[in-house]
């Protein structure tokens, strides 16, 4: 008889398995396209669609993020580039929290967000595009606030956090939540041409220092407004700080800001440890 | 007393990236913000001879001080 680990096999062509043939399998066998892809990866067998991230990791490091569950905390700016990102590379399961729907100042940036979608919720826009770019992915949609009293359930199973929010209060909250989990933090903030981008491992007090001298209110956001090209370029480090820590390679931005200005093309990358000493 | 100004991200626009600038004995980092101009609520890093200092730390003769703004979009 015919299973889905043997018809699986069957169907791999040069070690990969074509998406075609992915979605066969799932009609044939009745499971979904999650099922087939953790079946091929077990083996082996790469589904198709991730052939060119393979010189950049194995097909074990590939099972490695399909089996991985990410949180990202907004669903704005950084969220949507965030999300797309993630679900592109194969990370298998993204929670996505953000209370908002789409408004008109959001076009000129917000990945997920068009005229059709104004007025709707930046979760279930989430979740549409997810399904449409790559079905084996699970994205669960919350539509919520986050903070230091549900904080814990909304990260619950997730290994990361991820930051996209726009609140530096509710940061500092995150920050404290992860360190409570014990999970690790990656932080992305934007203003105008600006960014900044750093790793927080549970105990360090990376976002406190970032955010010493904040007292209350906005940072120069409020003023400087948030062109298209700034969310991208941050999510996107964001998202390769997310996937060092899955797959435990390369360096990462613990005890580091990484500070960028696209105006002057300028790059620092600070020391943020003891700063309270 | 000889103090190098650094300035990042917004708060070069209409000031500048690096200056050596000249300041009375026991003039702090507040003191500095202000004469620039720099609302402290939008002050974010700042740092001394790369070491995290707040604003009221004194300045000496010779110190390096960077002044980053307080980034929170999303």
């Amino acid at each position: 008889m015919d299973t889905l680990p043997i018809f699986v096999r069957d169907r791999a062509e040069a070690q990969m398995l074509p998406w075609q043939r992915q979605v066969e399998a799932a009609g044939r066998f009745g499971v979904t396209m999650a099922q087939v892809e953790e079946v091929a990866l077990e083996r082996g067998i790469l589904p198709a669609r991730y052939q060119r991230n393979r010189k950049a990791m194995t097909v074990s490091d590939q099972l490695t993020l399909f089996r991985s569950s990410v949180a990202v905390i907004g669903c704005g700016g950084l969220g949507g580039y965030i999300v797309e990102e993630l679900a592109r590379l194969g990370v298998g399961r993204i929670v996505v929290v953000d209370p908002d729907v789409f408004e008109e100042h959001n076009l000129n940036r917000q990945l997920f967000s068009s005229p059709a979608n104004l007025g709707h919720a930046k979760v279930e826009a989430a979740l549409k595009r997810v399904t449409m770019v790559n079905p084996a992915v699970t994205l669960v949609p919350i539509r919520t606030a986050f903070s230091l009293e549900n904080g814990s359930d909304l990260l619950a199973g997730c290994s990361i956090a991820v930051d996209a929010l726009d609140s530096i209060q509710v940061r500092l909250e995150l920050a404290e939540v992860c360190t409570a989990l014990g999970i690790p933090l990656v932080h992305g903030a934007i203003a105008g041409w600006f960014g900044h981008v750093t790793t927080q491992f549970p105990g360090d007090d990376a976002l406190q220092t970032i955010y010493r001298s904040w007292k209350s209110g906005k940072g120069v956001e409020e003023t400087l407004g948030n062109p298209s090209f700034t969310p991208a370029v941050i999510a996107s480090l964001e998202v390769a700080e997310v996937c060092k820590l899955l797959l435990h390679q390369g360096t990462n931005l613990r005890g580091r800001q990484l500070i960028i200005d696209l105006l002057s093309m300028d790059v620092n990358i600070i020391d943020i440890r003891d700063a309270n000493r | 007393m000889q103090v190098t100004v650094k300035l990042f991200a917004s708060f070069r626009t209409g000031r500048f990236e690096t200056a050596r600038i000249d300041y009375p004995d026991g003039t702090t980092v507040a003191d500095v913000a202000d004469r620039l101009k720099l609302p402290h609520a939008e002050l974010g890093i700042m740092m001394v001879n790369n070491r995290h200092v707040k604003l009221e730390h004194v300045l000496a003769e010779g110190d390096s001080l960077a002044l980053f703004p307080l980034l929170g979009g999303g």
